[in-house]
């Protein structure tokens, strides 16, 4: 008996899910290869640098947007029917968000994928960002709030699981699959407050035509009110995985139950009010509130640290059942050959160094000297690229055979995929951060300038557009890699009853060592909307007490 | 509630981390006067002429009896003005203060390799003084996603000995 077999019905929408995440991942990955090579003049006869933005657009909306929503609604899928022990309540509510996402997902795509044609008026070349007044087709934000309603009501979804079963459950914990899920979607619900107020508030009626004029700093104010967050709505589903499901593939148990409930409560009162530190460069917001960001951020990497200790002293743990001794020799009894395991490990690794750039992003002043440079492309596909991306990746070879009941195909290619994917970010991110302090700016398609060249601190131009280019192709092919197991072991994977070891085992510190108060989720979710009145009521305030829509700029086709 | 002792230690030493980064910072703004921009005024991005950025370019003026200059730029879908079409030029060793704003869309006004970045906002200006030490020229970059041609605009600042500084450039 695998998941499949015990709850047919959410397999069911948690493969569907699925699918369409790794559609979005295979487009979107096709884009950065694309970009990789265009940016760095290796070959530019894809597309003309006009055109450069709309595939930069769909990058970042497919991969950032709707991969990770997509992979993370499978995901809590199959930890809340399996934790709580119930399949979804009613299946043609889970089946209506998902449609609505999908609906939504669709329209957002058309929107962007119609730049590419010639003289095409539904265009939305407007970055995944979609700073006003650069202005996209009403369609593009219409989808996007669609994906976001849809993202509300999955979250829904599990609350009524969740309600259920402790109506049959009143003494009991929530189970920590449950928790992890229930904290992120409060996250969530924070969050996406600005998001909802910037898309259905501001920019629909803008795009209809129905207002002219916008302030420009209010959606992008918003924007970030949601735009922080979101990274830790694609983080905690990483860390999930590294605290509920790692330490089993390391052969071992969670360390502490206590210490991963903390974290996700840290993350949920934390995550909102840092958004200000995306706009430390922005005119219109006093240093103050931008200071109080900072020490917010800052703050954050505190449930970071202590991931960095749960989880590779639950490994440690794993190592030492399997025979590893010694200080440092334990590693190598890990188990280096696993592609779920490997893929997670890495991603770990990954995300430490991006938390070191991370740290330099969030220091307010020091940020000035990398703001909007590559450096800050660097740094996210480490964390967003690979430290959440590698782990669905990895987690996929694990999960899939529970949700399809089919044993993992091609496990040679499966091993060489994490591997690979980390070669090419090593080459890749090393050299935008090292470009984007000489200075060389994001989000451009030819980053070559006539009247100044760039002075690296280390290294030459050259090399860093070097190891771009090639760091690219190699996450290209590691991609294809990943999606050719998937397609494989879905279609053709040995049928079996179980197909992959899917027991957890108990923590080594439980539940009953964990404050009873972490799991009061109306004192956190309350604190949490505390912390984000005391960061953006007042400037919120003044920006809009001069009136909604002004200083009011027209809008410009993008 | 069990906390092992190596993580007792590991949380301490984690604060003790993210002090000494807040400290970092801290000491930077008091002690090297890094700062960052901050609230300054707003401006209505559709009548620019009536303000100092209807004429742009680099002012004389004189504050606590010395001669500084003030460099009002406007940027626009895909130039600096001024700064492209002829540098912003500045004398060394002299106090400089830059008023940024955009009547367009969001642009970046970034000098290239140093920690001169601000965003261009429409509605906004963005402040910032600084000291240019050595005579040298440096680009100027839009690192701010502004539209299909984005990735032409660029500019430059010509930092001139003080005894060649022009002011026949200077305007009103």
């Amino acid at each position: 008996m695998t998941f499949l077999h015990k709850y047919p019905k959410a397999a069911k929408v948690a493969k569907a899910n699925f699918i369409v995440a790794f559609i979005a991942l295979a487009i979107g990955g096709l884009f950065g290869f694309v970009q990789a090579l265009h940016r760095t003049n290796v070959f530019r006869g894809f597309i003309n640098s006009g055109e450069y933005y709309t595939l930069l657009t769909g990058h970042g909306v497919l991969l950032a947007l709707i991969f990770t929503t997509f992979f993370i609604a499978g995901l809590f899928v199959w930890g809340v029917t399996r934790s709580l022990d119930r399949e979804p309540e009613n299946l043609t509510f889970t089946w209506s968000w998902f449609w609505l996402m999908t609906i939504g997902l669709v329209m957002a795509t058309v929107a962007i994928l119609g730049g590419l044609v010639p003289d095409s008026s539904i265009r939305a070349a407007v970055l995944y960002t979609f700073y006003p007044p650069l202005q996209a087709h009403p369609m593009f934000y219409i989808g996007l709030a669609l994906v976001l309603i849809g993202s509300w009501m999955a979250g829904a979804d599990w609350f009524w699981s969740y309600r259920k079963w402790r109506a049959d459950n009143p003494n009991e914990r929530i189970p920590i699959l449950t928790f992890m899920t229930l904290f992120t979607m409060l996250m969530w619900y924070v969050c996406t407050i600005g998001l909802a107020l910037e898309v259905v508030g501001l920019l629909i009626p803008w795009s209809l035509g129905w207002v002219t004029e916008i302030e420009p700093l209010l959606p992008r104010t918003l924007f970030w009110f949601f735009g922080h967050a979101v990274v830790y709505f694609w983080l905690l589903p990483a860390y999930y995985v590294w605290y509920a499901i790692l330490p089993k593939l390391s052969g071992g148990r969670l360390f502490s139950d206590s210490m991963t409930r903390i974290v996700f409560v840290i993350f949920l009162l934390l995550s909102t009010p840092v958004g200000y530190h995306h706009q430390y460069a922005d005119a219109g917001i006093s240093v103050g509130f931008k200071f109080y960001a900072m020490a917010t951020t800052l703050l954050l990497l505190l449930p970071s640290l202590i991931t960095l200790f749960t989880v590779v002293a639950s490994m440690e743990h794993g190592a030492r059942q399997r025979g590893g001794k010694g200080y440092l020799k334990w590693i190598g009894k890990l188990p280096w050959d696993s592609p779920a395991f490997v893929g997670c490990a890495f991603a770990g690794i990954m995300f430490a160094a991006g938390g070191f750039s991370g740290m330099i992003n969030a220091s307010m002043n020091i940020n000035l000297l990398i703001h909007n440079t590559i450096w800050v492309p660097g740094h996210f596909h480490l964390t967003v690229g690979t430290a959440v991306a590698l782990t669905f990746m990895a987690i996929t070879y694990w999960l899939l055979p529970q949700l399809t009941g089919r044993k993992l195909k091609h496990k040679t290619l499966a091993l060489i995929q994490p591997y690979a994917w980390f070669l090419g970010m090593t080459l890749m991110s090393n050299a935008m951060h090292r470009a984007g302090l000489a200075g060389v700016p994001r989000r451009t398609a030819e980053p070559e300038y006539m009247g100044f060249d760039f002075e690296p601190i280390f290294g030459t131009m050259a090399e860093m557009k070097w190891q771009i280019a090639i760091g690219g192709t190699i996450l290209t092919i590691s991609l294809i890699l990943f999606l050719w197991v998937v397609v494989a072991s879905w279609l053709a994977g040995e049928k079996s009853d179980k197909p992959v070891d899917d027991h957890i085992p108990e923590p080594l510190s439980g539940v009953e060592h964990t404050p009873a108060i972490l799991d009061n989720m109306k004192l956190w979710f309350t604190l949490a909307l505390v912390l984000v009145v005391l960061a953006y009521a007042f400037p919120l305030w003044e920006m809009v007490a001069d009136g909604i829509f002004s200083p009011g700029a027209l809008p410009r086709p993008s | 509630m069990h906390i092992h002792k190596f993580e007792q230690f590991w949380i301490k030493l984690s604060f003790v981390l993210i002090a000494f980064f807040i400290a970092t910072v801290v000491y930077g703004f008091v002690a090297m006067d890094l700062k960052v921009i901050g609230d300054h005024a707003t401006i209505d991005p559709q009548n620019l002429e009536d303000t100092p950025f209807g004429n742009p370019g680099v002012r004389e003026v004189t504050r606590n009896g010395q001669t500084e200059y003030e460099v009002y730029v406007q940027t626009i879908q895909f130039a600096f003005n001024p700064g492209t079409a002829q540098p912003i030029e500045v004398p060394v060793d002299t106090r400089v203060t830059f008023y940024v704003t955009s009547p367009d869309v969001l642009h970046g006004f970034d000098v290239a390799g140093t920690n001169l970045n601000t965003m261009a906002i429409p509605g906004q200006v963005a402040k910032f003084t600084t000291i240019f030490p050595e005579v040298r020229e440096y680009g100027i970059v839009c690192n701010e996603y502004c539209g299909p041609a984005h990735h032409v605009m660029e500019g430059k600042i010509k930092v001139v000995p003080k005894s060649e500084f022009d002011i026949s450039n200077l305007v009103e």
